[in-house]
Order: structure tokens, then sequence, then C-alpha cells
């Protein structure tokens, strides 16, 4: 029991109630549900690499225009003034909120960023069989797959803005189309972390020694 | 506490569960992952706490969300206008994606939560109990009442300078709904509810 792991020992692990059960080898190819809950069992989520793959390459395309092209155009007295994710962290900085502005940094700017390079990361050392550091690549796939969400606010915020300033000629708030990306980036990003999966990094530690 | 063996989430370890006391939990000795907890009176206080969430969850959709004063004129909104507005504007994918995000799965998640674990309560097993239990779970990182409110908090900060803006009704029922279902997600034991639900079944 020491040191054994599920899979070593025909178990598997139901990702939905935590129920172990045993899997036959002979079924190994066949769908199998969990006793307990019904949810289909699986060793390890299926085709995870390349999936993950798939929505990180997807989700980092996106963010160049996330980034680029407006997210939302104030118009005041006729005056389009367009905004992009940095620049509203910018403008929030020049009127001095400065607790907001690092919170909108941390969610907009930073957070992206941190799922795209760390997903990055953990795909290429589950690729090349990495042995270093798995316990703390187990830590950062739970960063990343914590903080995701919270890239949302900016999106909101612009949903709230677009239906409360609404002044004809005086001011008008416009979402832009930054904003679809955006949000693509956003739920592609949090799709790619759940289709990790973080046992990955440990199967590689016995790849080697076997 | 779970049954005879356990495997880690994420390291897919074996592991031997013990009795916990009540607040204490259980973690992976190789790769750190919480393997579970022990709440007290995990299910009552879910319960209580979801049902506190719908109230709430029905008042910040009714009453007026924010209104906004600029030079004389007003205008209201309520928490769907946003949607509405994304959608008038020819943004229906993020109209769709907040209308979901920030109404939907909220409410889906404390009704399905409800409808499980109030039978559990008088030990019955509701109608395909399992498959509304694991559309719970997974809806847990889709409903965003939490992010929400603080988009709602950067918006009010951005007009702040220019325009009065007036919280409505509905935007304290709003921040208490975010409070509940906190609340509830913090009490909820999924491990337990499992057990009981196989437990009943049983029966």
């Amino acid at each position: 029991m020491k040191n054994m792991r599920a899979f070593q020992v025909s178990l598997v692990n139901c990702t939905t109630c935590f129920q172990v059960s045993r899997i036959e080898p002979m079924l190994k190819n066949r769908n199998a549900f969990c006793p307990r809950c019904g949810a289909e069992l699986c060793r390890r989520k299926p085709n995870s690499l390349a999936r993950t793959w798939a929505l990180v390459i997807a989700a980092s395309i996106l963010y160049i225009p996330a980034n680029v092209y407006p997210i939302m155009t104030v118009i005041s007295f006729g005056k389009g003034e367009p905004d992009t994710i940095l620049s509203g962290v910018q403008s929030l900085m020049a009127s001095g909120m400065w607790p907001l502005a690092v919170l909108v940094f941390f969610a907009s700017i930073a957070v992206p960023l941190i799922k795209l390079f760390g997903l990055t990361l953990l795909l290429i050392s589950v690729q090349y069989q990495w042995q270093w550091r798995p316990r703390q690549r187990t830590i950062l796939y739970r960063i990343t797959e914590a903080v995701g969400r919270w890239s949302m606010i900016d999106i909101f915020m612009i949903s709230i803005l677009v239906a409360l300033v609404r002044l004809e000629a005086i001011a008008t708030i416009e979402p832009g189309v930054g904003a679809t990306s955006f949000a693509a980036v956003v739920v592609l990003t949090m799709f790619a972390a759940m289709s990790f999966d973080p046992r990955l990094i440990w199967d590689a530690l016995e790849k080697r020694h076997a | 506490m779970p049954s005879t063996i356990i495997a880690c989430q994420d390291c897919d370890l074996l592991h031997r569960p013990r009795q916990l006391r009540d607040g204490q939990r259980a973690m992976c000795s190789r790769c750190g992952a919480v393997l579970y907890r022990r709440k007290r009176n995990s299910l009552d206080y879910t319960v209580v706490f979801s049902l506190s969430a719908l109230i709430f969850f029905l008042m910040a959709n009714v009453f007026p969300f924010m209104t906004f004063k600029y030079e004389g004129r007003v205008q209201e909104s309520v928490l769907f206008s946003g949607v509405k507005e994304l959608f008038v504007q020819d943004l229906w994918a993020v109209a769709i994606l907040v209308l979901i995000v920030s109404v939907v799965f909220p409410l889906l998640k404390i009704t399905g939560m409800l409808y499980v674990l109030l039978p559990l309560k008088v030990n019955r097993r509701p109608w395909k109990a399992s498959n509304i239990f694991r559309m719970v779970e997974a809806l847990h990182p889709w409903a965003m009442v939490d992010v929400y409110m603080l988009g709602v908090i950067v918006a009010m900060v951005k007009l702040s300078d220019f325009a009065t803006i007036v919280p409505g009704a509905a935007l304290y029922s709003f921040a208490a709904l975010l409070i509940f279902m906190a609340a509830a997600g913090a009490t909820l034991d999924p491990h337990d509810v499992w057990e009981r639900l196989e437990v009943v079944e049983r029966v």
C-alpha cells in the first residue's frame, strides 16, 4: 500500500465522487461507469495532452485581438474614446484608484498570461517526461485551475456599464469586439485547465524508473 | 469518513483514510492536495445557506439593480439589463455567456443542491439524484456570482468620477446571494453527500 498509485493496481479514481473502483484489465478499452455516481470512469482524462494543447493554442491566438481591439468605447458629446484592456487599467491608475487598478491588472492581464504560460510549461514538462519538481508543478496546476474564472471581471464590468450609461448624445458606452475575444480567451483557458490531467506529471516519474 | 481506500485526485497516490475530528482535513502525503475534510453538521448548514441564497437570488433578479444619475438624467437598470444591452449591440456571444454564468448557472446550482440535499435530510433519494449532484459539482467554477460582484464594484468606481450611482435593492440582495452561496460551498461536504446517497439507495 505504501507509495502505490491507483493505476498500478488496476484501480481507478472517480473524478466526480472520489470512489475508488477496480477496473478489470480485460475491460480496459471499454467504457466503465462509477458504481456509486454513474460518471464515466477513466484512468486518465481522455486525450488530455492533445485537448489541452488545442485549447491553449486557440486561446493564445485569440489573446492578440483581445488586447489589440477595444473592449468598449465611451462616447460623450459625439466623441468616442476606445478602451482596451490595458488602457482600462491605465485609466484606473490615472484616477488614483490603486487597489482597483491592481485588482483589474491581476485579473485581466496577469491571470490570462499565468494560465497560458503555466499550462504550456505543464504540457511541455509532461510531453518530455521531466522529473523536475513534480510537487511544485502540481501546485502550479492547482493555481491555474483556481484563478481562471476571475478574469471575467472585465466582461461583467462592460455588461454593467453598457446597461447603465445610455444617455444617447451626452454619454453612451458601447461594447467592442475585443470583449468577445477576451471572453473567448477566458472560457477556452478554463476548459484547457479542466482538460489537463495533473496525474500525468506523476506518471512520467514512474515511466523513467521502469 | 470515506470508504476503505482513497486515491489522490491530483497524483493518483493511494491512501487509507483515517477518522478525522470536526474541522480537520486530510492531505495527500506526496503532492499536498486536500483529500477530504470533515465538516460539522455539513448537510444542515448547506441546506440553510442554499435556501437563503435562493431567496436573495429571486430578489436580486426582480428589484432595480443600480440607478445612474448624470446632469439631471436618470437611468435605472436591473440585473438583466446588461445582457439585453449586449444583445442589442450585437455582442450576442458575450451576452449569452454573461447570462449563463451570472444567472442561469447560479440558479441551477442552488436549486440542484436543494433538490438533492433536502430529501437526503429526511433519508430519501430524489429521482436522478446522482446525475443532478454531478451537475452541481461540475457547475462549481462556472457559477460566477463572486466574480460578477467585483465587476460591479469596478464599474461603479469607474463611473463615480462623473456621475452619481445609487445602488438598488437588487445590488444588496446580490451581495447577500454571494455570501450565502460562498457559505453553502464552504459547508458542503461532497464526500458525505455521495456516501449518504449510497446508503439511502440500499434502504
